[in-house]
C-alpha cells in the first residue's frame, strides 16, 4: 500500500517536471462528451499532459477560402501536438470542409489508421490488426473539377512524386518503428498508369532502403476481396487518399465500427493531430451516448508517438478491458447499455485499480 | 435424353475468350458441361494471353468475332502496370463494343459456411468511363493528373439498367454509391442522375450511400443491399468485397452488356495466377456466368438445370475445391455439377 503510494508520488513527481502541453479541439456534436472523457481518463492515468482546449470555429477570407483562428494555429505549432474531436462542417455549399483546412494548415500528409480486433466484442471476424496509411492531401481530394461540355464533368487526381515519396517513406519508418513486418501497397496501376503507377514506383524505390521489412504490392479490387475473405494476412497498408478513406472504413466494420477506431494525422513540420475516424454522431449528440473508444484511443497513438508508451499502456489495456468485462460497461454501438460517462468511470476504475 | 433434341430453330455461335490466369481452366469446364448436355451453342473461340505480343490484334478479331455472334463468353486478360504500358484489354473490348453495364451477382451459397449469411447483392456498374478513362498526362516532372469522366448520358443509362433490372427482377431497393461530398460535379452528376431515374419507378426504395461507408456497411451488415449501382470504380470495389463476403471470387458470376451484345464473365475478375495449371481453380463462377448466357440464349430449359446442379453441389458441400476449404480439383467440381445435371435431367424424364 504505501510502495503504492510512493511510487505515484514519485511518478507523479517525475511528471510534473516534464509537463507535455498538448492543444486539444474538443469539436462539435459529441465531440464535448467524448474529449471530456479523455480528460478524465488522462487525469485517472495521471498522465503528465495539459491541456490547451482551442476553437476552430472558421473564417472565411475574401475568397471564401477558410483560415482557422490565429490562436488555434499558434496554439498547434507551438506544442505540435493535438487531439481534435470531430468537426460538423461549416455550413455553406462549396466550402471545403474544416477537417480539409486543418490538414492543409498543417501539411498534415499521411493519416494513420490502425484496426485491430478488440477482444471480447465478436464481430464475424477476430483476427484483423492492420494499420492504414492513407495519403491525405491529393489524389481524388484535390477538388478540381469542370464541366468539359454540357453533361461531361471531369474530376482530376493529382498524384506527385513529392507527396508519394513523403507518405511511402513514412510507412515504412512506422513499420519499423512499430516493429511491424509487411508493408503492401494498394494501387489500380493497370488501369491509372501514369498517376497510379508513379505511385507504386515510389513505394518501391522506398521499400529498396528497408531490406528487412516485407514489401507487396496489390490492385485494389484484389485487395477488397481478400480483406473481406481473411483480414489477418494484412499488416502495414499504405494508399493513395481515396482508397485509403474506402479501407480504412472498410476495416472498421470488421471490427465493429466507428466508436472504436483512432486515427492520427501526421504533418511534415514535426505536427501530429489525432482523432477518432467517426463524425460528429448529431444523433447522439448532448445524450451522454457516444462511445469515447476511438478518440481516447486516437489519445494512446498521441503518447505513443510523445514516447509516453508506458501511460498508453495503462489507458488502453484498461480500456480495452473494460469493453471485454461485460456488456453492462459497453456503450450502445456496441450492443451494451453503458452511458458515455458510466463507461468512463468504469475505465477509470480499472486504472484506479 | 432431353437434350437429344433441341425445341427451337438451330445453333447459336458463341465467341469463346479463355483468357489468362485460371480462364482457361474453367472455360474448359463450361466446353465439357455444354457438350455432355449438347447445347446447341458453337463456340468460336480467340485464344491468346494479354502478354503475347500480338495481344492487341487478336482482340481486335474477338471484337470483330462478337459483333457478328452478339454474346460472349470471356476469362480475364492479363494488363501490365504501370506507365508506359499498353492498355488493358479488357476495357478495348467494353468500350469498343459499348458494353456499358457490368452486372455482378454476390449471393450467398446455401450450406457454405461464411462469416455473413444470407446475402444477396446484385451490383450493376458503369462500365465504361470515370476512373477508366485513360485520360492521364505528366503536367510537369513528377506531377501527374488523371482524369475522370463522368458524363450525364453514362449515369442516365447506367442508372436506368439498374432500376429496370430491380423492377424486372422484383426487387424492392437500389442503392447509388458515390462520394458527392469529395467529387461535388463528376459523382454529383452521377447521383442527380440515380435521383431522376429513381423519381420514375415510386415502387423500388431508392438510397444514396457514400463509398466509404458503403464499404463499412458491407462487411457489417451486408443485407441491407439488394441491387447496387455504381460509377465503375466503386462497383470493382463493391463487386469484390461483394465477392469476399459471399465465399469468394470463384462463385461469382457476372455479365457485360450493351444494347447489341453481351459479354459473360466472371464477376470478380480475378485472374488468379497464383492459382494457375494447378488444376483446383473454381469452375463455379464461369459455369454460373455460362449458364446465365444460356438464359440470355433463350435456352432457359439448359440454363435451368445447370443452375439447379450448381446450387446442389455447393448445399450438398461434399465436393470443395481449395477455396471453399475443400480438397477437390476443378475436374472433380465439373465431374459432380454434370453428374448432378444428369440425375436432375433422368428426374424429369422419369416423372414426365
Ligand atoms: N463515438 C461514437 N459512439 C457511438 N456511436 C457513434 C460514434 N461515432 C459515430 N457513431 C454513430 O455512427 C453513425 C455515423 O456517425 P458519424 O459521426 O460519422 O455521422 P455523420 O452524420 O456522418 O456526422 P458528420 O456529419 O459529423 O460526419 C451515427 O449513427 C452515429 O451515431
Ligand atoms: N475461380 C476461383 N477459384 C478459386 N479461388 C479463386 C477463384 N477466383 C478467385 N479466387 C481466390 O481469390 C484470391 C486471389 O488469388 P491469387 O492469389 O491467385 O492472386 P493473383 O494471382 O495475384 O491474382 P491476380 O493476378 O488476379 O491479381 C485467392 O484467395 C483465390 O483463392
Ligand atoms: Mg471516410
Ligand atoms: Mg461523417
Amino acid at each position: 500500500m504505501l510502495s503504492r503510494a510512493c511510487r505515484r508520488l514519485s511518478s507523479s513527481a517525475a511528471a510534473a517536471q516534464q509537463m507535455h502541453k498538448v492543444t486539444m479541439i474538443p469539436g462539435d456534436g459529441i465531440g464535448p462528451e467524448i474529449s471530456a472523457a479523455v480528460k478524465q481518463i488522462f487525469r485517472a492515468a495521471e498522465v503528465p499532459v495539459e491541456w490547451e482546449d482551442v476553437d476552430v470555429m472558421p473564417t472565411f477570407d475574401e475568397f471564401g477560402r477558410s483560415t482557422i483562428p490565429q490562436r488555434a494555429k499558434d496554439s498547434i505549432n507551438e506544442n505540435k501536438i493535438a487531439l481534435k474531436g470531430p468537426l460538423g462542417t461549416p455550413i455553406g455549399k462549396g466550402h471545403p470542409s474544416l477537417n480539409l483546412t486543418l490538414r492543409k494548415t498543417f501539411d498534415l500528409f499521411a493519416n494513420v489508421r490502425p484496426c485491430r480486433s478488440v477482444k471480447g466484442y465478436k464481430t464475424p471476424y477476430d483476427d484483423v490488426d492492420t494499420v492504414i496509411i492513407r495519403e491525405n492531401t491529393e489524389g481524388e481530394y484535390c477538388g478540381v473539377e469542370h464541366e468539359v461540355i454540357p453533361g461531361v464533368v471531369q474530376s482530376i487526381k493529382l498524384i506527385t512524386r513529392d507527396a508519394s515519396m513523403r507518405v511511402a517513406n513514412f510507412a515504412f519508418e512506422f513499420a519499423k518503428n512499430n516493429k511491424r513486418s509487411k508493408v503492401t501497397a494498394v494501387h489500380k496501376a493497370n488501369i491509372m498508369k501514369m498517376s497510379d503507377g508513379l505511385f507504386l514506383e515510389c513505394c518501391k524505390e522506398v521499400a529498396e532502403r528497408y531490406p528487412d521489412i516485407e514489401f507487396e504490392h496489390q490492385l485494389l479490387d484484389k485487395t477488397c476481396l481478400m480483406i473481406t475473405e481473411d483480414p489477418h494476412q494484412f499488416d502495414v497498408m499504405v494508399m493513395p487518399n481515396l482508397y485509403g478513406d474506402i479501407l480504412s472504413d472498410l476495416s472498421a466494420g470488421l471490427i465493429g465500427g466507428l466508436g472504436l477506431t483512432p486515427s492520427g494525422n501526421i504533418g511534415a513540420t514535426g505536427i501530429a493531430m489525432f482523432e477518432a475516424v467517426h463524425g460528429t454522431a448529431p444523433d447522439i449528440a448532448g445524450q451522454d451516448k457516444a462511445n469515447p473508444t476511438a478518440l481516447v484511443l486516437s489519445s494512446v497513438m498521441m503518447l505513443r508517438h510523445m514516447h509516453m508508451h508506458e501511460h498508453a499502456d495503462v489507458i488502453e489495456r484498461a480500456i480495452l478491458d473494460t469493453i471485454a468485462a461485460s456488456k453492462e460497461t459497453r456503450t450502445g454501438d456496441l450492443g451494451g447499455t453503458a452511458s458515455c460517462s458510466g463507461f468512463t468511470k468504469a475505465v477509470c476504475d480499472r486504472i484506479h485499480q | 435424353p432431353l437434350f437429344g433434341l433441341t425445341k427451337y430453330g438451330g445453333r447459336r455461335t458463341v465467341t469463346l475468350i479463355p483468357g489468362d490466369g485460371i480462364g482457361p481452366e474453367i472455360t474448359t469446364a463450361v466446353r465439357e458441361l455444354f457438350e455432355w448436355m449438347k447445347v446447341p451453342v458453337d463456340f468460336e473461340v480467340i485464344d491468346f494471353h494479354g502478354a503475347d505480343p500480338d495481344a492487341e490484334k487478336r482482340m481486335d478479331d474477338a471484337i470483330t468475332s462478337l459483333r457478328r455472334n452478339g454474346v460472349g463468353l470471356k476469362g480475364i486478360l492479363s494488363t501490365p502496370q504501370g506507365r508506359a504500358t499498353r492498355t488493358s484489354l479488357n476495357i478495348k473490348l467494353r468500350t469498343e463494343l459499348d458494353l456499358f453495364a457490368n452486372v455482378i451477382f454476390c449471393k450467398t451459397p446455401a450450406g457454405l459456411p461464411t462469416r455473413h449469411d444470407d446475402v444477396d447483392i446484385v451490383v450493376v456498374r458503369q462500365n465504361t468511363e470515370a476512373e477508366y478513362s485513360g485520360l492521364e498526362h505528366e503536367i510537369s516532372p513528377g506531377v501527374i493528373e488523371s482524369l475522370k469522366v463522368i458524363s450525364r448520358e453514362e449515369s442516365m443509362r447506367i442508372a436506368k439498367y439498374a432500376f429496370d433490372y430491380a423492377a424486372k427482377t422484383g426487387r424492392s431497393k437500389v442503392t447509388a454509391v458515390h462520394k458527392a461530398n469529395i467529387m461535388k460535379q463528376g459523382d454529383g452528376l452521377f447521383l442527380q442522375c440515380c435521383k431522376e431515374v429513381a423519381s420514375l419507378y415510386p415502387n423500388i426504395v431508392f438510397e444514396a450511400m457514400i463509398v466509404d461507408n458503403t464499404s463499412m456497411q458491407l462487411v457489417s451488415r451486408p443485407q441491407q443491399f439488394d441491387v447496387v449501382v455504381t460509377p465503375n470504380l466503386y462497383g470493382n470495389i463493391v463487386g469484390n468485397i461483394g465477392a469476399g463476403l459471399v465465399g469468394g471470387a470463384g462463385l461469382v458470376p457476372g455479365y457485360n452488356i450493351g444494347n447489341d451484345i453481351a459479354v459473360f464473365e466472371p464477376g470478380a475478375r480475378q485472374i488468379q495466377q497464383s492459382l494457375t495449371g494447378k488444376g483446383v481453380a473454381n469452375p463455379v463462377c464461369m459455369i454460373s456466368s455460362g449458364a446465365m448466357m444460356l438464359r440470355h440464349l433463350g435456352m432457359d430449359t439448359f440454363a435451368s438445370p445447370i443452375e439447379k446442379a450448381v446450387r446442389s453441389v455447393l448445399t450438398r458441400g461434399d465436393v470443395r475445391t481449395p477455396d471453399m476449404g475443400g480438397d477437390h480439383t476443378t475436374a472433380d467440381m465439373s465431374r459432380a455439377i454434370i453428374d448432378e445435371v444428369d440425375a436432375i435431367l433422368t428426374g424429369a424424364e422419369a416423372s414426365a
